[in-house]
């Protein structure tokens, strides 16, 4: 390229750049995407981001699937919060087949998603930590996700993609050892979360590395379609679970952290405030649960609500319907909506065109992670390569999600 | 005064008349129809509004309806508006032979890689688009598999009876 076709930035001293490529495969990139940057120096001139190196075309794949199989395909888009995700598509089909769900459910699934907005924030906020230089917290914290991973695990036997739930409530009763455990987190994660904040939010090295880094104003994020974190560190306090609420948050109390300028510090500070919002949602469901009786775990319709594998072998109802889910002979209304929940990073929204057949006439993902990559250009032009990487760690990127 | 959905009917009925059709509401939401030549005067018409001001491109994908001769493919546009929190949706449908439409860029910014997505998957040609090229599939594919020509699996296959899975007659296309 020769200099009359390259827009400078002012005071660049060298008139001339060269073109660096960070990544697909980068141990900063968060996931395989290419970053074609044209650098002037160590300042970053322009960059062309390229996506789709795990595209595994779900939304097609799911034209062919009876709708309780699409639930695994769910998992595998944001897979560090995979329980948001499953549970966003059941309520999705729930509300396309008009099943209503019992108190219960709601609140055990409202705990699940909290837990699972905790992991992904914990995880998000202390990788910021290491590509600002700070291992100490993410290997601090690290351990505590295990606490939630054991908890999915006692609910569903899976820890990472777990296909947790089903259309209709849950597979199974929570135990006690699982509620035992929500307590022991409740109980152990807070003093954690404090100590984390002591490490970071007033370390001078993490400030000068975050302040001022990858903002983007609220105006500017809007027009990009910026949900969850990222647009409420720009100031806009946008939260679905308030807007539009499911699954029972409006019998919720908690408030929506908001920023200031929208820059890195500031999504790494509502990221922080959310997690003190959510362990507040779980202690308030954990107290209402205990008025409700304990054997509810999921609605009354059997013609969708995949029954117990002991009943199928022993009554003929059961297996009855089993057979009919299974063979994807149950009836399914026609319709057309778009069910979005609050995902860890934004908003996640499902598109579904059901004409009645045994699968989706059309599924689209609204994916989050992929509305906020397109402004990643804008958000670095003019950065050093430095403020690059920890602007796109702040961003919460998840490759699966993106490409879907 | 809070938006209703009988409101935007009204006001979008008094300002394109016969243009936009198919007015329903289904799940709380609405949405429309409107022919493809008016898509970004009917969106930059929701925009500026001070009584609509529906800011916010939630999503933007398309549908392939093959059975519908003329109208083949239809782009789906989702609105938000903050200030009432009301959601609405409308599409535009093309020939399937003359996919043009006009981009949305200029209004959203999010339009560019959502309708760089849908033009990978449904082939539709956004007029004016910046950038369109293909995003998520590879560069060197010349057809667009979301089309329900396209399906998963290869139809020559005979060790296998749909019919034994569930799968007959349902799946238009497939």
């Amino acid at each position: 390229m020769s200099e009359q076709h390259i827009k400078l930035p002012d005071g660049s001293i060298e008139k001339q750049t060269s073109t660096l490529n960070l990544g697909p495969t980068h141990p900063a990139t968060h996931g395989v995407f290419q970053n074609i940057m044209e650098m002037d120096g160590e300042r970053i001139v322009s960059a062309t981001p390229t996506v789709g190196y795990i595209h595994r075309a779900f939304e097609k794949i799911a034209e062919r699937r009876p709708y309780y199989q699409i639930t695994p395909l769910t998992d595998r888009l944001n897979y560090c919060s995979a329980p948001i995700n499953n549970m966003g598509w059941h309520l999705t089909v729930e509300k396309l087949l008009g099943i209503q769900t019992p108190k219960r459910v709601d609140y055990l699934r409202v705990i699940i998603m909290e837990l699972a907005r905790i992991t992904d924030h914990l995880i998000c906020n202390s990788v910021i930590g290491v590509d600002s230089g700070a291992f100490t917290g993410f290997l601090y914290v690290m351990q505590y996700r295990e606490l939630v991973y054991e908890i999915y695990e006692e609910v569903c036997g899976s820890r990472l993609t777990t296909n947790i739930g089903r259309v209709g409530g849950f597979e199974r009763n929570f135990t006690p050892v699982a509620f035992q455990k929500i307590e022991k987190f409740l109980a152990e994660y807070p003093a954690v979360l404090k100590e984390f904040e002591n490490l970071f939010t007033r370390n001078r090295i993490f400030m000068e590395r975050t302040q001022g880094v990858g903002g983007i104003t609220a105006e500017r994020a809007m027009n990009y379609g910026f949900t969850g974190p990222n647009l409420r560190a720009t100031g806009v306090d946008y939260d679905v679970r308030i807007a539009n609420p499911y699954c029972s948050y409006e019998d919720f109390e908690f408030s929506i952290p908001v920023g200031t300028t929208g820059d890195t510090y500031d999504r790494f500070l509502v990221r922080n405030a959310e997690q003190w919002q959510s362990l507040h949602i779980i202690r308030q469901a954990m107290d209402k649960l205990k008025s409700l009786p304990e054997d509810v775990y999921h609605a009354d319709v059997p013609a969708y609500y995949l029954p117990d594998k002991s009943d199928v072998y022993t009554k003929m109802e059961a297996l009855i319907y089993h057979f009919k889910i299974v063979m994807g002979e149950t009836d399914i209304l026609p319709g057309e909506l778009y069910n979005p929940v609050e995902g860890a990073n934004g908003e996640l929204g499902f598109y579904l065109i059901s004409d009645g057949g045994r699968s989706p006439y059309r599924l689209h993902f609204r994916r989050p992670c992929f509305i906020y990559y397109q402004a990643y250009p804008e958000m670095v032009q003019g950065a050093m390569l430095s403020d690059a990487i920890i602007c796109m760690s702040s961003l919460n990127l998840i490759a699966g999600e993106l490409d879907a | 005064m809070s938006l209703t959905n009988e409101h935007i009917k009204n006001r979008l009925a008094e300002k394109f008349g016969d243009a936009i059709t198919n007015f329903e509401e289904s799940f709380g939401m609405m949405s429309f129809h409107a022919s493809k030549e008016i898509n970004l005067k009917v969106m930059q018409f929701l925009y500026d509004e001070q009584d609509l001001q529906f800011r916010f491109l939630s999503d933007l994908t398309a549908v392939h309806y093959p059975d519908q001769k003329g109208a083949e493919l239809a782009v789906v546009y989702h609105l938000h508006n903050f200030v009432d929190n009301v959601r609405l949706r409308f599409k535009v449908f093309t020939d399937v032979n003359t996919p043009q439409v006009f981009t949305a860029t200029q209004i959203f910014s999010s339009a560019n890689w959502m309708e760089r997505e849908t033009y990978d998957f449904f082939g539709i040609d956004f007029v004016g688009h910046p950038n369109l090229i293909r995003i998520l599939n590879v560069d060197e594919m010349d057809y667009f598999p979301m089309r329900k020509e396209f399906p998963l699996e290869d139809q020559s296959r005979t060790d296998k009876d749909d019919e034994m899975f569930g799968r007959g007659g349902n799946t238009a296309g497939i």
